[in-house]
């Protein structure tokens, strides 16, 4: 019997987005069934992973496995899925507020950690759903946040330096505004072997309308990218204007898995107690 | 009548040993307690440690009794001081009395008044003399020689003892130790205990509260455990690893705590049962991952081997003061299961049942267990193996509507799991409707909060609630690992012919209400007895309707455990 393929559509789950009306997430999420369909992956064997904020409602709407974390802690659910069930694709998404602030730790350890999965970051600079404060990729002077009323003055964060420093395999940037180079990186992430670092500049209408400006600032990185030398590709993310998109460093590195064999009862393991 | 309840009837021997650092105290209780165990005695051995991380001086507590032995006496019958050094650090850990005997080398100086101000005989053997004519002899182990013989034990148990600790370390090391064991042990003196060894049991085991949670949670099916190193919960993690690779599951170490019940609950969802353990510190940084599990109804369980709090209190002493933040901790109307296993050998039951329980009923368990239990080392009979016919009820066919939260007449929704084909959903932490969408509609919050509640409201728990002892109008409540004290304390007054009724809770939350009313109805008298400072249980039980108005509580946090004699004072009115 073979079975029809699926188109992106089918991938939908009908589920009404809360997002406002042409936030950028809607991008990712269309990108994203896209990318699945293209890869042909069965519905049931797919888990989508996140956290809290408007990115990370993506899995509601996406018509396989998902689990709605807590904020902060999408990285930490999937690896623990993941452990327990490698047949599973597993895929993270998140914001930067989620996966940087207060997710952070989580993010330079599943790097290092590199259990195979896909972990996209729908950046835009902002945190969203809790109505426009500063997040950890929000430039210092940015002052629009009552909260932070005259910018945060402290350094923003350039998630794919850190990604690197941490020892990601795979780094890429996307623009939720270039759906189709969107869905090419979102396939070539979901087939790294390994942790896929996937960062997304997808712009907050609502507390970012400055972000339509990214239109004319981001740009295709170097044709000589991607690289497998990390001081090449430390180099790119460092000089770089951090809006350019493309794979910047793909690198196979052992995939983490936990081992497990079945070459033992509970009663035998017991009997090391008796005298 | 006697005020010496252990003393009195449990008929057990209690052996400290004390020394400084590298005296090698632990290893020579350790060996005395294996030594007991060949004999067929029952035992415990329970230590404590100055600040250094290691080193330093060290004290080993071991009571060995043809009985169960599940806590410390009132006093010690034997010190064995290895030498003085800082011994005051644990003077008051050491009770003694006029029926003391304290062994004492004559080169280690004089025994330090606060140990002989109660009249315990002194009795001098030259350990150091004696091992220094013994190429490598060391002098705990002559010290460990004269211990065998007032302890009535035979030279052979004593080398079985010796190869059980030190068979690890070569042929060589035995053999000197039995050498330097035979010299104290030959040294004039006599017996002074009076129990008959029952002689050695194929049944028993040799085993720490930690390990036998570890047993418990293997037992109950958790072949998922995800981790950040914490005293005293250490040991367990580290006894799992390996047994959880050879049973097809893994240990992950995580980054920090909020990963690890993170995690368990990302493996739970994928169907795998899964654990973590962790201590006070480590279940404040849980607290929101466990209210996810909670509501988004995936099964994990928290073992929390509870140390001195609060913040980082004191780490390597035992404490009962997690009650509130395992019952209480959760922010929204959270209900979930909280047990506490009441000894060493109940440590694997309680987990085994928490861990399938926290399966059958989609919901988060937490365990508190505690550095009492976890580290101390323990004589006693193997725990039988038991089948509960509780599991997670999954739905590998999911018909056409598959709602993963449908409210059933047990309130327990059948789970699908990754993998199976139109039973598709996300898992939420959000309030949800049946299908798992989320939902802030009032209907959908209330039937979602209602059937949450009554999951565990409506489920029969059957007996293992609480182990009752006695009958009587007097009747003590208590929880955890001070259930062994409070039932010496019964078996010796009941053998007084003082009535009294025992009430130890296994299962803290959602409390048995109507039972332990029922049980408490006809008393009038009611202690209720626990090791924290505040009445934790006792102010849990008021909160509840379930204690008379005249009800007491003995509340006595740690770090020292609390002893017959002060329970007993407690029920005669005195403090
Ligand atoms: C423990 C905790 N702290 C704070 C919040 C509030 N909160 C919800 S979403 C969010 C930030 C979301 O920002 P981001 O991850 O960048 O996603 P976006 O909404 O911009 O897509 C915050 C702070 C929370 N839900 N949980
Ligand atoms: S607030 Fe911003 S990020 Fe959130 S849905 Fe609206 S546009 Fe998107």
């Amino acid at each position: 019997m073979t079975v029809p393929a699926l188109k992106a559509k089918d991938y939908k789950s009908g589920i009404k987005a809360v997002w406002c009306p042409g936030c950028g997430h809607f991008a990712v999420l269309s990108a994203l069934t896209k990318a699945m369909a293209h890869l042909g992956l069965v519905k049931e064997q797919v888990a989508v992973v996140s956290g809290i904020g408007c990115s990370s409602r993506l899995p509601a709407y996406i018509d396989t496995y998902g689990f709605h974390g807590i904020h902060g802690r999408a990285l930490a659910a999937a690896s623990g899925l993941k452990a327990a069930r490698p047949d599973l694709t597993v895929i993270v998404a998140g914001g930067d507020g989620d996966g940087f602030s207060i997710g952070g730790n989580h993010f330079l350890h599943a790097c290092r950690r590199n259990m195979n999965m896909a972990y996209i970051v729908m950046d835009n600079e902002v945190y969203g759903m809790t109505k426009g404060q500063a997040s950890p990729t929000t430039l210092p002077d940015w002052s629009n946040s009552k909260m932070t009323p005259h910018g945060t003055g402290i350094p923003s964060f350039n998630p794919a330096a850190i990604a690197l420093a941490a020892g990601a395999g795979f780094i890429a940037r996307g623009y939720s505004g270039e759906p189709s180079e969107l869905t090419r990186l979102l396939v070539e992430a979901i087939e790294h072997p390994g942790f896929a670092f996937l960062q997304v500049l997808s712009g907050c209408v609502t507390y970012r309308p400055d972000q339509k400006q990214w239109k004319e600032e981001v740009h295709s990185a170097d044709s000589d990218l991607p690289t497998d030398d990390p001081v090449k590709a430390a180099q790119m993310i460092q000089a770089g204007d951090g809006k350019a998109t493309g794979i910047i460093y793909a690198k196979r590195f052992p995939v983490w898995q936990p081992e497990n064999r079945t070459d033992a009862e509970i009663n035998e393991i017991e009997k090391e107690f008796l005298l | 009548m006697s005020d010496r309840p252990s003393e009195a009837i449990s008929k057990s021997y209690s052996v400290a040993i004390t020394g400084s650092g590298g005296s090698g105290a632990v290893t020579t209780g350790r060996i005395l307690l294996e030594a007991a165990a060949q004999c067929g005695f029952q035992g415990l051995m329970t230590r404590s440690a100055g600040p250094q991380i290691r080193g330093g001086e060290s004290a080993a507590m071991v009571r060995f009794s043809p009985d169960p032995v599940e806590c410390m006496g009132d006093e010690y019958d034997l010190l064995v001081g290895l030498d003085w050094r800082n011994v005051e650090r644990f003077a008051d850990e050491l009770p003694l009395s006029d029926k003391s005997l304290i062994l004492s080398d004559p080169a280690a100086g004089e025994v330090p008044a606060v140990l002989r101000s109660n009249g315990a005989e002194i009795l001098e053997v030259q350990f150091k003399k004696f091992a220094s004519g013994l190429p490598g002899g060391r002098l705990n182990m002559v010290a460990l020689g004269a211990a065998t013989r007032i302890c009535g034990f035979t030279l052979e148990a004593m080398e079985a003892g010796i190869r059980a600790v030190l068979g690890g370390k070569g042929e060589e090391v035995v053999e000197t130790a039995i050498q330097a064991v035979r010299l104290g042990f030959n040294h004039d003196h006599r017996p002074r205990i009076t129990l008959n060894a029952p002689g050695k049991s194929d049944d028993h085991w040799s085993i720490t509260g930690n390990q036998a949670c570890g047993v418990g949670a293997l037992r109950g099916g958790t072949r998922f455990v995800a981790a950040y190193p914490i005293t005293p919960a250490s040991e367990m993690l580290e006894w799992m690893a390996p047994k959880l690779e050879k049973l097809g599951g893994s240990l992950l170490q995580a980054e920090d705590e909020l990963a690890s019940i993170n995690m368990i609950i990302g493996a739970s969802f994928g169907g795998v049962p899964s654990l973590t353990a962790t201590s006070g510190p480590g279940l404040s940084l849980m607290v929101e991952g466990l209210g996810l599990a909670l509501v988004s109804e995936t099964p994990v369980t928290v073992v929390n081997v509870m140390r001195g709090g609060p913040s980082t209190g004191i780490p390597t002493k035992s404490e009962q003061s997690d009650l509130n933040i395992a019952l209480y901790g959760l922010h929204g109307d959270a209900p979930h299961l909280v047990f506490a296993p009441l000894s060493i050998r109940d440590c694997v039951f309680t987990t085994q049942w928490a861990v399938q329980l926290a399966e059958h009923l989609q919901t988060v368990a937490i365990v508190l267990s505690d550095q009492s239990l976890g580290q101390s080392q323990a004589i006693i009979e193997a725990p039988p193996a038991r089948e509960l016919p509780l599991a997670r009820k999954v739905e590998s066919e999911p018909g056409g509507d598959y709602q993963r939260y449908a409210i059933t007449s047990d309130n327990v929704s059948p789970m699908t799991l990754p993998g199976t084909a139109a039973g598709m959903y996300t898992a939420d932490g959000l309030e949800h409707n049946p299908h798992g969408t989320p939902s802030s509609m009032a209907v959908d919050h209330r039937s979602q909060l209602t059937k949450r509640l009554q999951k565990l409201e409506d489920f029969d728990f059957g007996d293992d609630w609480a182990e009752v002892q006695g009958e009587g109008r007097r009747c003590i409540v208590t929880w955890g690992s001070t259930a062994g004290v409070v039932n010496e304390v019964a078996t010796w007054l009941q053998a007084q012919g003082s009535a009294i009724r025992i009430i130890s809770l296994r299962l803290l939350a959602p409390l048995q209400r109507d039972r332990l009313m029922d049980l408490l109805s006809d008393s009038d008298k009611v202690l209720v007895v626990e090791q924290n400072h505040d009445g934790q249980l006792f102010h849990y039980l008021h909160s509840q309707g379930v204690l008379p108005a005249n009800a007491e509580s003995l509340a006595q946090p740690g770090p020292l455990p609390l002893r017959p004699g002060r329970i007993i004072r407690a029920l005669s009115g005195g403090n």
